[in-house]
Formats: C-alpha cells, sequence, structure tokens
C-alpha cells in the first residue's frame, strides 16, 4: 500500500471535519473493502478516518417500532443480537451470511450500505425494509440513497451514522453466492411492512433494485407462488464468467421465491 | 535403547511429527529468512500478453528512495530456463524449443512476463520504483487459446515456432489401429476440454538469492518441491554455476501440487543479482502474482474414437489432443500431455491397439506444466468418460463394460499397447469394494427419493490407474527425458544409536518426516522420536531428485531401505565380531541382533556405539562409523489404481451441485501410514472434485486473465467437498522393496470421471452426453433449461 495519514477520531463531528477539509480523505470502518484495495495498491488517500474509536457510531436498540443500529455495528452483532433476532430474524439471518466469520467479525452495517457493492448483502434489506439513513447531517430515506455502483447519496465528508429499520409483519432473504467470492450473484429481500410490500434485489445487477412486479404480485397473494411466475427481465442484468444475465435474471425469480418462503 | 512401546513402524499412524512445528506457527518458510544486510526486489511484469519492448526507461525510478539496483534483459544475458525433456516430432525431428530468457529480451508473451527487477532496500521502496519505469511497448494482436494460435494467419510467438507449434508426436501403430476400427462392430466418438487450472499452493512462491564473494559460494533459499534439480537446471544452464559454489535451500515449504518442481525466472534472477549487488535479495510473490507466474496445469482438447466388438470388447482406440503450453516451455511441459498422459490410455483395460497424437502448442498465457497427477488424470478423465458414453450408446451397463473390458488379476504383468508394463492390480475388487461402499444398489431408491424433493440425483464411477514412483533412469532416458530420476537415501547411525536419514526427496505437505521415519523405526526397532529425517539443502544431502509424480515413497523409500539393508549388513558384522559368531548365523530383527539358536544377543545401541567407539573391532576387515548411502533407480514405474464412486445431487433451480457422498478405494500398494494416506487422498479428491465443478483458468481475447485472483477463481472450500469415504485394498507393488505404489495423485487422478459421471448421470432426462468441466451452477442451469425448453416445444 502507500504512504497514508493515519486519523483516529473519537467523535462524529471530529472524524466530518477531517474528511471535510480532504477530499481525498477516506473512512475506514471494518475495512473489509478497503483494506484489500490499499493493499492491491488499487486506491491512494490522504489520509485514512479510522471510525473505531467514535462509541456513538456502535450499537443496536430497539426504538419503538423501529431498530435502530449504528454504523460501526459488525456483522456478527447484527446477526447474534437478540432485539433484531426478535424483532427482524431476516436480517439477523443476512447478517450471519455475509461472508465468513473474520468477515463478519470486522465488517461493519455502515461500511456495508456506504460501499454500496452490487454483490454486498445489506443494501437489499435496506431498501426492502424501507429502512431510513441517518447521516452526520440528515435522514436519507432508502429509495432515495442507493444511486447506482458503489454510488449513495452520501456527500463528500458525509458519514453514515445509523441505520433504522422498521420492523416489518413478515421478511425474507434468500440469495445465490457466487461459487468462487461467495458475494452475492442473485438475491432477494422480501419484506411486508405496514401493509406494504417491498422486494430488494441485490447481486444481479449494477445496483440494488425494487423488483415491482413481484411487489405487486405479492401483494395480491403473499406466496411463493406469487412471484414464481414473475419474469425479470435479462437486459440489465450482469454478466460475467460466473453467469450469464440470462441466468442471473432466472436467479431473481428463484431467489425471490425462496425468500418468500423463508418470511412465511 | 528400549523397544518402542507403541507400535510406530509401517502400518501404524502415528501423529505427524511436523505438524507441532507447522501448527504453532513455528515452520521456517523462505520468507521467513531473512539475511545480514538483505534487500529486497520486485518484478515489473507484463501488463500485455504479447508486445514488442521498444525501450525500457529506468532513469526516475533508479533515482527514487532506497533503490539499488535495477535490471532489465539488457543487463542480464545469461542462459536460457530450459526444458527438461525432449519430444520428438511423428518425422523423428526434435521439437521447437525456444528459449526462455529469465528477464524479457525484446518481448514479451504473456501478462506476468517479467521485464525488470527492481531491488531496493524495503519491499515497498522497491515497490515504488518498479511502478516509476517506463517501458515502451509496441502492443501485438496475442494469440491466446489454442484455437486462435492455429489459426492461419495467427500471431507468431516465437521466431523457431513456426506455426506457433512445439511438437507433434506420436505414439502406437496407426495402421494396426486403423484395422481394429474397420472390425468394428461400435465406435463412440467424442471431444472434451481438460480444463486449464492455477495451481494456488498455499505459500506463494519465494526466493533469496545471497553470495559470498570471499568464498564465490552462492546461495538460494527457494520454496522447491527439489533443490537438486534446481542446482542442476539453473547452475549448468542458465548461470554456469558449477555444483560445488551453488547452494540450494528448500525449507519448509507451503504445498507445491507441482508447481514448484519447476526451475523459475525469479529464481536464477536473484542469484545473478545477488552476485552483482553482493548483497542478499529477497522476491516473495504476491497472490497476484503467483496467479500470472506459477506454471499453469491440464489444458488439453481431444478427440477420442474407441473401437468395440459386438459384446463391447475394447478393439481400438485413437486419440488426438492438442496440449496448451503456454509462452514459454517450463521444465517438464513437454512431457505431460506424452509420455505422462498417452501412455496411460490403455487405463485398466485390454484394449488391443492404441494411438495417440499429440500436438503441442505456444500461446500468449503463462506456461503450463505438471500439476497434481500431470497427464494422467486427463488420460483418465477422457477414457472413463468414454467409457459411460460408449456404455450409453451400446446399450450395456456402466458396470459390466467396464467388467468385460478389466485386466484380470490373473494377467500380471501386463504389457500395455502404449509402452507401459503394469507389474500388479485387482480392479475387480476394487470396483466391488467401492460398489458396496457406495452402496450402489440402493441408488436407484436415493434417486426416486431426491426426485420427490425435485432434486435430480446422479452417481457415477470411475475405474482407473495411474503410472508412479518417477521413474526407470533409462526408460524415461529413451523417451527423452534430460535426468536421471533415481533418488538418494543416506542413513546416519549416530554413536547413541539414533538416526538421521538424508533424503533427496522433499516434503511439502506430505509428511514424510514422519513416514520416511516409520521405515526406519520399522526396520531398525528405535522409535520415532530417534529418527529424523533431513531434507531440502544440497549441502546437507549427497543428492536427489526431488518429490513429485508420487516417487517420494517408492522411489526415496526404496533408497532408504538399499542404505538400511548397508548399515545392517555392516551392524551385522560388528555383532558377529563381539558375540564370536560367523556373520552369517547373526540375525537381525527390530533392534536385536541375535546368534541364530541360541540367547546370545546385542542391542542396537551398543552396536551402535561400538562403530563409533572400536576398540574391540575388526578394524582390519571394516571401517569404523555406521553411515551408508545408497543410490536406487527404480526398474519400473509403480501402478495405483482403484475405484472413485461418487453421488451428487443438482438443484434444477439454480443449477448448483452438492456432492452427497465420495467413495474412494484405492491401491496404493503398501500403507506404511494409513491416516496419512487417507489425508492425500482427501486432498487430491478435493483438487479433483475443483477440477469437475469449480476451478478454471479464464483469460479474455486479449489475453488478460480474468480469473486472476480468489474473487473469480474457484478454490475448492470444505462445504464443497461433501462426504468421503477413504479405504484402501493393497497389492503389493511388485519390483521395489517396499511394495509401495504411491498416493499422492491418485485422488487427483480419479475423482474428476466420477463427478462428471455423476453430474451427467443425474441430467438424464436432459439429453446430455457430456458436460464440461467445470460443472458451474450457471452451466448446468443453460443445460437444464434449455432441456425444459425442448420438452415444452
Amino acid at each position: 500500500m502507500y504512504d497514508f495519514e493515519y486519523h483516529k477520531p473519537t467523535s462524529v463531528a471530529d472524524a466530518v471535519k477531517i474528511l471535510s477539509a480532504d477530499s481525498d480523505a477516506r473512512p475506514i470502518s471494518g475495512g473489509q473493502t478497503l483494506l484489500p484495495a490499499l493493499k492491491h495498491r488499487l486506491n491512494k488517500p490522504t489520509s485514512v478516518v479510522d471510525l473505531s474509536g467514535i462509541a456513538e457510531l456502535k450499537g443496536i436498540k430497539r426504538d419503538g417500532d423501529k431498530i435502530v443500529i449504528g454504523a460501526m455495528t459488525r456483522h456478527a452483532d447484527v446477526a447474534n443480537s437478540a432485539e433484531v433476532k426478535a424483532a427482524i430474524p431476516a436480517l439477523a439471518q443476512l447478517a450471519g451470511s455475509i461472508g465468513d466469520n473474520q468477515v463478519r467479525n470486522r465488517g461493519t452495517i455502515g461500511g456495508s450500505v456506504s460501499n454500496n457493492d452490487p454483490a454486498a448483502d445489506y443494501p437489499s434489506a435496506v431498501l426492502a425494509l424501507n429502512a431510513t439513513i441517518v447521516t452526520s447531517k440528515r435522514r436519507i430515506a432508502a429509495d432515495d440513497f442507493f444511486q447506482g455502483m458503489f454510488t449513495t447519496a452520501l456527500d463528500a465528508g458525509e458519514l453514515l451514522v445509523a441505520v433504522e429499520f422498521p420492523v416489518p409483519e413478515k421478511a425474507g432473504y434468500a440469495k445465490m453466492k457466487n461459487p468462487a467470492s461467495r458475494y452475492v450473484m442473485a438475491g432477494a429481500f422480501v419484506a411486508k411492512t405496514g401493509g406494504q410490500v417491498r422486494v430488494a434485489i441485490n447481486g444481479a445487477a449494477a445496483c440494488v433494485f425494487r423488483q415491482a412486479e413481484m411487489e405487486k404480485a405479492l401483494a395480491a397473494s403473499w406466496s411463493p407462488a406469487a412471484v414464481a411466475g414473475v419474469v425479470q427481465p435479462a437486459d440489465d442484468m450482469n454478466s460475467d464468467i460466473h453467469g450469464s444475465a440470462e441466468y442471473r435474471a432466472h436467479l431473481v425469480t428463484v431467489m425471490a421465491k425462496r425468500a418468500v418462503a423463508a418470511a412465511g | 535403547m528400549n523397544a518402542p512401546v507403541v507400535f510406530e513402524g509401517i502400518g501404524a499412524s502415528p501423529k505427524r511429527k511436523e505438524d507441532l512445528r507447522f501448527l504453532s506457527g513455528r515452520g521456517n518458510y523462505t520468507d521467513d529468512i531473512n539475511r545480514p544486510n538483505q534487500t529486497y526486489a520486485v518484478m515489473l511484469r507484463s501488463p500485455h500478453a504479447h508486445a514488442a519492448i521498444r525501450g525500457i526507461n529506468t532513469a526516475a525510478a533508479a533515482a527514487m528512495p532506497g533503490v539499488v539496483a535495477i535490471y532489465t534483459g539488457g543487463d542480464m544475458v545469461v542462459g536460457s530456463l530450459p526444458c527438461g525433456w525432449l519430444i520428438h516430432n511423428k518425422d523423428g525431428s526434435p521439437m521447437n524449443e525456444p528459449g526462455h530468457p529469465p528477464l524479457a529480451q525484446g518481448k514479451v508473451r504473456h501478462v506476468g512476463d517479467i521485464v525488470a527487477v527492481v531491488i531496493a532496500e524495503t519491499r515497498p521502496q522497491a515497490r515504488d520504483a518498479a511502478e516509476a519505469i517506463a517501458v515502451d511497448y509496441e502492443v501485438l494482436p496475442a494469440a491466446t487459446s489454442m484455437a486462435a494460435a492455429l489459426a492461419a494467419g495467427a500471431p507468431l510467438l516465437h521466431e523457431g515456432a513456426p506455426g506457433n507449434v512445439c511438437y507433434d508426436w506420436h505414439i502406437g501403430d496407426l495402421a494396426v489401429n486403423q484395422a481394429a476400427f474397420a472390425q468394428a462392430k461400435h465406435v463412440v466418438e467424442f471431444e472434451l476440454v481438460n480444463n486449464r487450472l492455477i495451481p494456488n499452493a498455499m505459500e506463494p512462491r519465494a526466493a533469496i538469492g545471497d553470495y559470498d564473494r570471499t568464498t564465490d559460494q552462492h546461495t538460494l533459499y527457494t520454496t522447491s518441491q527439489n533443490p537438486h534439480v534446481i542446482r542442476l537446471l539453473m547452475g549448468a544452464f542458465v548461470l554456469q554455476i558449477p555444483e560445488h559454489k551453488l547452494r540450494v535451500v528448500a525449507p519448509d515449504v507451503g504445498g507445491g501440487f507441482g508447481s514448484k518442481i519447476f526451475h523459475y525466472a525469479e529464481e536464477a534472477i536473484v542469484t545473478w543479482a545477488a552476485a552483482r549487488i553482493n548483497r542478499p535479495i529477497k522476491w516473495t510473490a504476491d497472490r497476484t502474482e503467483s496467479f500470472m507466474s506459477d506454471a499453469h496445469g491440464r489444458d488439453h482438447v481431444t478427440k477420442a474414437k474407441l473401437a468395440m466388438d459386438e459384446q463391447g470388447k475394447f478393439l481400438g482406440l485413437h486419440v488426438s489432443t492438442t496440449a496448451n503450453m503456454g509462452a514459454y516451455l517450463s521444465t517438464f511441459a513437454t512431457s505431460v500431455p506424452t509420455y505422462l498422459s498417452a501412455t496411460l490410455l490403455a487405463g485398466v483395460y485390454t484394449t488391443p491397439t492404441i494411438y495417440a497424437e499429440v500436438k503441442a502448442v505456444f500461446t500468449n498465457t503463462v506456461p503450463v506444466d505438471a500439476y497434481r497427477g500431470a497427464g494422467r488424470p486427463e488420460a483418465t478423465f477422457l477414457l472413463e468418460r468414454l467409457v459411460d458414453i460408449a456404455a450409453k450408446q451400446t446399450g450395456i451397463d456402466k458396470l459390466e463394460l467396464r467388467r468385460r473390458n478389466f485386466i484380470p488379476a490373473d494377467a500380471f504383468p501386463y504389457q500395455t499397447p502404449v509402452a507401459l508394463q503394469y507389474d500388479s492390480g485387482d480392479y475387480q475388487s476394487t470396483l466391488a469394494q467401492a460398489l458396496k461402499t457406495a452402496d450402489w444398489d440402493g441408488f436407484e431408491a436415493r434417486r426416486k427419493a431426491a426426485a420427490a424433493q425435485g432434486k435430480l440425483r446422479g452417481i457415477g464411477i470411475s475405474t482407473y490407474i495411474e503410472a508412479c514412483g518417477i521413474a526407470p533412469s533409462a526408460v524415461a532416458g529413451a523417451l527423452g527425458a534430460r535426468a536421471g530420476l533415481y533418488e538418494v537415501g543416506a542413513i546416519r547411525v549416530h554413536p547413541t544409536g539414533s538416526v538421521s536419514v538424508l533424503t533427496g526427496t522433499h516434503s511439502h505437505g506430505q509428511g514424510h518426516e514422519t513416514t520416511l521415519a516409520q521405515l526406519v523405526t520399522d526396520r531398525f526397532g528405535i522409535p520415532l522420536s530417534q529418527v529424523d529425517i533431513v531434507h531440502g539443502d544440497t549441502d546437507r544431502v549427497p543428492f536427489g531428485m526431488g518429490t513429485y509424480g508420487s516417487r517420494s515413497l517408492a522411489v526415496g523409500g526404496s533408497a532408504m531401505v538399499k542404505a538400511m539393508d548397508k548399515i545392517v549388513l555392516k551392524a551385522r558384522r560388528i555383532a558377529a565380531h563381539l558375540m564370536e559368531a560367523s556373520v552369517d548365523d547373526v540375525e537381525f530383527d527390530r533392534g536385536t541382533f541375535r546368534v541364530a539358536g541360541t540367547d546370545k544377543t546385542k542391542a542396537w545401541g551398543e552396536i551402535a556405539l561400538t562403530a563409533y567407539v572400536p576398540h574391540n573391532y575388526p578394524i582390519e576387515e571394516i571401517e569404523p562409523g555406521l553411515d551408508e548411502t545408497a543410490f536406487y533407480d527404480p526398474k519400473n514405474f509403480t501402478y495405483p489404481g482403484g475405484c472413485h464412486i461418487c453421488e451428487v445431487e443438482i438443484d434444477p433451480d439454480t443449477g448448483h451441485t452438492t456432492v452427497i457422498n465420495f467413495t474412494a478405494v484405492d491401491d496404493v500398494g503398501r500403507v506404511i501410514n494409513p491416516m496419512i494416506v487417507e489425508g492425500q487422498v482427501q486432498g487430491g479428491i478435493a483438487q479433483g472434485i475443483g477440477q469437475a465443478l469449480l476451478e478454471t483458468c479464464s483469460y479474455d481475447a486479449d489475453g488478460q486473465l480474468l480469473s486472476g485472483s480468489f474473487m473469480d477463481y474457484t478454490m475448492p472450500r470444505a462445504d464443497d467437498v461433501g462426504t468421503l469415504s477413504v479405504a484402501t485394498h493393497e497389492t503389493l507393488c511388485t519390483h521395489n522393496p517396499l511394495g509401495v505404489k504411491g498416493c499422492g495423485e491418485v485422488g487427483a487422478i480419479g475423482s474428476p470421471p466420477a463427478v462428471i459421471n455423476a453430474v451427467v448421470d443425474a441430467l438424464r432426462d436432459y439429453g446430455v452426453t457430456h458436460v464440461e468441466m467445470p460443472a458451474t451452477p450457471a452451466k448446468l442451469w443453460h443445460i437444464i433449461n434449455s432441456g425444459r425448453r425442448a420438452a415444452a416445444e
């Protein structure tokens, strides 16, 4: 890796100050994406701002009909959280399925959501559960947050602080893993919250997206059979050595079906 | 010395002596070694698959902090990295053998080819400087597949290899072969690909060059499976350093699977440059470099034809293969598709005539060479797929077809039509044992139960043989090997009776420090803790050819037996003197010398001490000391074989294959340590399942490696492998003193066709004859989906 300055602020305000002053500074949370990029010299930040010393970014709490998860909360903590398991078991299951033990013990929800890797798990939950992204300066609706491959609504110097998940009536997640990387090749998070159905598809396209046809079908009838007949067009699907666009489009339907079955 | 309480000799499974070191992080790998005043090298590698180098500007890089030296091809004009096996064309002319300079000379031929070496005080400084070197490339069209390299007007890699052909070789009598086909009732024909693999040893390659100008002594520490071979190849052919001035050390090595047999450019570069700068130089590959510079494996395309009579007896086999050599000839590349593969095409069958031809092709890819099994997995995959397809085509049951064509257990020694003479085997028995373990007869019920759950079950079998224990030197030499393939064992009995064994083989995960020590324990009757195995250092071990081709026990162990014979003979003479008996009357059995038929005995330790304290000693007749060396040249290859059965379940919705059960019954000859054999076979099967279901090396048309990291190259994980049941069925090798055959490669050789036969069986309702490896979820889903569409239309 190239040399960089290292900062370890203890408050969000201090972190934002450093990041705002230097557009080539990068925050680091769990480091599961940034560190490999640094090691491969694919990224050359002037400064790395380590968020692990900021107490206000950590933790999970139930707040009325919401589960609020701090940005620096590790995947393993979400997976094992009694609050999350009780309120949104599908979210705990999703967190427990990310990467391997090492990744889950380091990686954070804030890092995953801010990075918006098309093959990441969390964005599908954020979008399907209609979560609210709380940042250092505002609140952003999930529908407005994910803007494209590795692109979000976050401004330069703006830090994701927490994610607020409304507790759904039902939710389920299913994914097909890429055989090599075991990132998501195609995944579906389905949720019914306050009578509203949302279906978010991850892994299959350049960015997580809502599957409107499936939402309509599930609103009419919440069952695996309802989505089984919904064909995902292959046009915008990813295609690579692991699978064609056609295959991924097919997997979207299969995973949606399984997610509904998992949701019960 | 007391006899061991717990039996630790041949057939016991003591825990591996090396594991405390490895599992507690105390191994001593090449990158763990640091020499005083050491510098660090970074290789600047070509980003292009094929380009002319118009200029290299190192001025800016040379001025950067910490830079000690930068060398390019213009500086390092030395010998070519040699190829160790000469193959002849059909017309008798020698193969095309273009040079392989350690540093590119005016042209790069694959992504990863080395253009310059940067040596600096630290590795980051060397890397920074490497990025500052400006190379003026004229990018040339690349030929990255064999089809592209053989096409009319293809880009030419080497002036000395017209048409990008290395050789066009054959074996067998074509006229006899054609006559067999003319009489055939059934002919089965098909084409298949043996997919290209990237070895991925856990420890990346590394090398340290060290030079002492006061003695003109060069030392190379390297991640090698055969340090003496590296000394020979690099010393004699590349750098012209005589053996007595070149020491090669291969310390603990973290896996090789063949990829660390070969002499690599980086070894020559650090050895050469260390003498230039008069300082030690360390180079350690990162994983990205490993992907683009370790020799890859397999990569054959084969057309095969099998002739049968009415009853399905095999009458003749005709095989045409094109084999990818990559951009340069790696050390043993040329032997893999020819003498390590085509000679195995009889398999376990009595096919009377076999003709095989192999065209070896240069492409703008990483060199291809031996990888676990080397040629034998390719032959086995071809044969065992062909037999299954023949069964389907003729309507003869696939087990019955195999049984009808097996070489009978009473037909050994058996001369095949492709040069080899098998010494022993019992294919009916390994088949029967495997069928029972796998509950073959109960499969239909399991298939129906799976179908009721919407899953596709399949079962597949492979009855295979391989040739290892490489190799009789005269035979290998006649076939083009440029080295002898004997092995060396030295037994050094110390005055107190403990033993150091110096072996020319090398352990890089196989457990030799335990298995080889068990031979000594068994013979001398001393505890395992009293025996140490020394390997991997040309200054400590007299000579050796290293470890590959499952040869360490069959050849290296046999050399140890010969040396132990000499020790026992001498020890008996000493004992005879002490007991005032004739040497012919002195028996030795596990630690005790006894005058036959009497209670007069001498213990092992007493004789050892006497040899070194020769006060009462037949000094006129024998020398003091108890230290013997033997060279063992095998009389034949060894022929492990057996039966592998794989049961899979495919999810038709995703195309994902789950290995439910994998059963192996292997005849590896006498088993020295059953635990280690089981582990070796398990590892081989995991790699075979990897080849069959997961792994493949992908290049794009421009020669960029698409599967250049673990993000895209699918290594098998524990949950991919399923439940393995590994057993052995012994028939003894008849020509080596231990009766051993070898177990290192059988898993990787026998398993891929068992897996693919199972996959094809699972897809029986979809009109599938063959599935190319790897049978990825996407590939299988497309097959299933098009089958469904066909059914719907």
